[in-house]
């Protein structure tokens, strides 16, 4: 298939699922009532679209984050989840939330990015450390280094009782999302649109940091602008709804196997089937134990994990 | 050429010593000892026989879960030949934890409520082993050749587990879900006098049995080829060294609760104290050092540090960046 | 002409180059041969800006590299290194189309795509041009790396042992097209090379490096002589010729 089928199937998927999230829900929307009721439109504006846009912002971002973040490392077993991005997102934001809770929550989520910033670097200077002919050893040390950060949260959430705002940072849901309280995602968004005009950039530093240099492109930069979006993007998304682990990692490895990894063709889709798979799975949320919700970060765990597992494990008889 | 006259090599003496007449072992003891009286009567209050009755069994449980943490990481670290991995980080305990949901999850059709203790911990153990021989059986024995697959494939069936179990107990009722809380956290407060009651009487079995087979452990850790060249019938230990493990981690996570690289801690520890490869002297190592970490650590931290963080979480920090720092000077490959 | 003058690198106490001072000539082919561990790598990469030397300096055509862009110096020099460990899935005219960055920065023209095609035709590679690096033999995968360097169009061509993944054929025709590239189209070109033959077939000037040092350099012709391969290599080696041409016997 050329790119543009990619692109159309993606596109045509999406509208589907949006309209379909939009009349999904405890309270029956139809078009009819749409029209003659005005209360049924309030829905709407001030619910169900902030939702499904929520939801497809998020898979984006998140989707986009973790193919950044495999280009960076030159692994395809990371993403922010598993190199301690999204644990040192929550430590910055236990320390905002410890020390000054009344900052304005534009202020937090910098507190929140730039921890996240150190985490990552610090993930990196690791990984460079580690020998690059053992690829698996790269997302197992950044588990353990996320769970090292992890320990330090929970260490200090015991003890000053903040243990249930971990719970909430950990598992990313959309019920709480309303008109009004998800619109720093757009912000996660627009930082997806800018990688794509780095999209050449980012390829290109995924093929090495020699041949980088041999082109001409200033790698400490592309670097720096990689790592600054990831953790812009995590934290933001930690902080409107939630982590969202396996997103980066199953989709951007889903595509890759579809289309290859030239970031320019590749990356509208990746985004694209973000969205729509972490759409789904919070509309599989909302209607599999209705009128209860259960969160989309953990239908997308286990979704996830599966995917992730027939990956590495038929992994072997590709090679 | 340079000529260098090296020292004679020391003549062979046989290299089987008994573990009773090696010094380390005896010192462990001997501080686990001391750590132990500490443990009971530091601080006044043991004149009380509430208090000493309370102490004896959170001590008993600390003793209980740390000699299962220590056999089981390093009869899993002979099974899979390496030394970095440990059952938590394999997803043994969230597998554990699931397998309880589960059981809890159909709990009114099997109408667990007329179970006692007894019944529900060797139910849990038994699906318990049922679950890792499956597994095992299905996956890891393919994955068994590139070790770094196997760990990571381990890792992410652990985070399946866990998020499977959450799933399950958000569809449980509030009531159900109470029988559950207790064990998902790591707790060294409320150990159940029943449970250390059987987790010690099914440890004790085994045990013996590890007596008696710590010799055959010696040729497994060779590996396959060589081990069944020298007539080991290798997959029929194997199966009973994993079942092993099973049994014990069922018996630490039940007690406590999860402890990700407690195991980890402890057998980096023990292999640079005791510089052997026989289990004779290795397992027992590993059970004393386990117990000294928890029962000194739990001391400090409840009478005198006076803290109420979980000691679970302190050594959580200091297992896993023990391993990076030993990962980034490439002691671990 | 590259002047590298008191070149030295020293990585975690191990003294890679020692002091290195030397000159390679322009509109030629230059040989960089030695015993392994010899630091000829290590001269390249510096040379090629990938990594910083401890002291000393490099200049091409009288300017310090350093003082150079890196996008101006992308377009007079390209580099392909010995490990070709590629994590992403490219296809190989992508790949080689990279080769075109420097210059198009990623928008091709009509002129861009004449070169990647010629480039892929010239290294063998048109029928592949869909596939995967991945998907690619060790050999094919080089020549792709290669094509994106050719791509590039740049005066200087630094080639970290191109051959060694090579067969015969791809071999030879790779030292052909260097050929007329250095002397049709005014290139200058580096190699690092193991094959003494090939060195003494197609290389006009040597640098011969032995721990971290310049043991000797110049015309291949004056200085590859059997006594001082012999002394460099520390194993026996008898430069003869036949037909006019001149070969290393060092087999046996």
């Amino acid at each position: 298939m050329q790119p543009r089928h990619y692109y159309m199937l993606t596109f045509s998927g999406l509208l589907t699922l949006s309209v379909g999230s939009l009349f999904l829900g405890a309270q029956a929307l139809t078009l009819s009532g749409l029209l003659n009721d005005p209360q049924k439109l309030q829905l709407l504006l001030i619910s169900r679209l902030p939702r499904t846009l929520a939801t497809l912002l998020t898979g984006a971002s998140m989707a986009v984050a973790g193919v950044i973040m495999q280009l960076l490392v030159r692994n395809r077993f990371v993403e922010p989840g598993t190199t301690g991005t999204n644990e040192a997102a929550m430590l910055g934001l236990l320390a905002v939330t410890l020390l000054a809770p009344d900052w304005p929550i534009v202020l937090q989520m910098t507190i929140a990015a730039l921890s996240a910033l150190a985490g990552t670097l610090g993930f990196l200077h690791l990984s460079r450390r580690l020998p690059p002919q053992q690829p698996l050893l790269i997302p197992l040390v950044g588990l353990i280094y996320a769970g090292v950060l992890m320990s330090i949260a929970t260490f200090f959430a015991y003890q000053f009782d903040l243990i249930q705002f971990i719970g909430v940072w950990m598992s990313g849901e959309f019920s709480g999302v309303l008109a009004g309280r998800y619109e720093l995602l757009w912000l996660a968004g627009a930082l997806s649109v800018l990688v794509y005009f780095a999209a050449d950039q980012f390829t290109i530093a995924g093929l090495g940091q020699g041949l980088a240099i041999s082109l001409g492109l200033r790698y400490g930069q592309i670097v720096a602008l990689g790592v600054a979006t990831v953790s812009m993007v995590s934290a933001l998304v930690i902080v409107t709804v939630g982590a969202l682990p396996f997103v980066g990692l199953v989709v951007p490895n889903v595509v890759s196997r579809l289309m290859g990894d030239n970031l320019r063709q590749s990356l509208p889709v990746v985004a694209g089937i973000g969205g729509g798979l972490v759409l789904v799975c919070d509309m599989l949320g909302r209607v599999l134990r209705s009128p209860y919700e259960i969160p989309a970060g953990t239908i997308f765990g286990i979704v996830g994990a599966v995917v992730f597992l027939s990956l590495l494990l038929g992994r072997r008889s590709h090679a | 050429m340079h000529d260098i006259s090296l020292p004679a090599p020391p003549a062979y003496r046989g290299n089987s010593p008994h573990p009773l007449t090696n010094r380390h072992l005896w010192a462990l003891a001997l501080a686990l000892v001391v750590a132990c009286g500490v443990f009971l009567f530091w601080g006044g209050g043991w004149q009380s026989s509430y208090i000493l009755q309370l102490r004896l069994v959170k001590l008993g449980g600390l003793l209980c879960v740390g000699a299962s943490v220590g056999v089981a990481t390093v009869l899993f670290q002979t099974l899979t030949n390496n030394r970095i991995l440990t059952p938590a980080i394999m997803g043994f305990d969230a597998l554990f934890l699931l397998m309880k949901t589960v059981l809890v999850f159909f709990s009114t059709a099997l109408s667990l409520q007329f179970w006692d203790n007894t019944t529900v911990f060797l139910g849990d153990t038994a699906m318990m082993i049922g679950a890792t021989m499956a597994i095992f059986a299905a996956v890891l024995r393919r994955a068994r050749h590139d070790i770094q697959l196997l760990v990571l494939v381990g890792v992410i069936f652990g985070l399946l587990f866990r998020t499977i179990t959450g799933f399950l107990q958000r569809l449980l009722d509030p009531s159900e879900f109470a029988m559950l809380q207790a064990d998902m956290f790591a707790q060294f407060g409320g150990i159940d006098r029943d449970a250390l009651t059987i987790a010690a009487t099914l440890m004790g079995a085994l045990f013996i049995w590890l007596a008696g087979s710590h010799r055959r452990l010696d040729v497994l850790a060779l590996g396959r080829n060589s081990a069944q060249s020298l007539g080991l019938r290798y997959d029929r230990l194997q199966l009973q060294v994993l079942a092993a493990i099973a049994v014990l981690v069922s018996v630490s996570t039940a007690l406590v609760g999860p402890l990700a690289f407690l195991g980890l801690l402890v057998s980096a520890l023990t292999h640079s104290l005791m510089r052997s490869h026989r289990h004779g002297l290795l397992l027992p190592a590993a059970a004393l050092i386990a117990c000294l970490i928890l029962v000194t650590g739990q001391t400090l931290f409840e009478r005198i540090l006076n803290l109420q963080s979980s000691l679970a979480v302190v050594i959580e920090f200091c297992g896993g960046l023990l391993f990076l720092t030993l990962l980034a000077r490439g002691k671990i490959k | 002409m590259i002047d590298v003058s008191h070149l030295s690198y020293v990585i975690a106490d191990h003294q890679i180059l020692n002091d290195i001072t030397t000159q390679l000539p322009r509109n030629q082919i230059t040989a960089l041969i030695g015993p392994n561990g010899a630091g000829k790598s290590t001269l390249l990469g510096a040379i090629a800006r990938q990594l910083t030397p401890s002291v000393g300096e490099v200049r091409i055509g009288g300017e310090n590299l350093t003082q150079i862009d890196p996008q101006v110096l992308a377009k007079r020099m390209a580099i392909v290194a010995q490990q070709l460990h590629v994590g992403s899935r490219i296809r190989v005219a992508d790949l080689v189309g990279f080769g075109r960055w420097p210059h198009s920065q990623g928008r091709l023209s009509a002129a861009d795509n004449a070169a990647i095609s010629d480039a892929l035709k010239r290294f063998d590679l048109t029928a592949l041009h869909h596939r995967f690096l991945d998907e690619l033999s060790g050999g094919q995968r080089q020549r792709a790396f290669l094509a994106m360097a050719y791509t590039q169009d740049t005066d200087w061509l630094l080639l970290d042992e191109p051959l060694n993944n090579l067969d015969l054929k791809h071999a030879r025709s790779l030292m052909a097209h260097l050929r007329q590239m250095v002397d049709h189209g005014g290139k200058s070109v580096v190699v690092v090379l193991h094959d003494l033959n090939f060195t003494l077939a197609w290389a006009d000037h040597v640098v011969a490096m032995r721990a971290g040092q310049v043991v000797f350099s110049g015309p291949t012709t004056e200085v590859a002589t059997s006594i001082a391969l012999s002394d460099l290599y520390q194993t026996e080696i008898e430069v003869t010729s036949l037909n006019d041409r001149r070969f290393a016997l060092y087999h046996r």
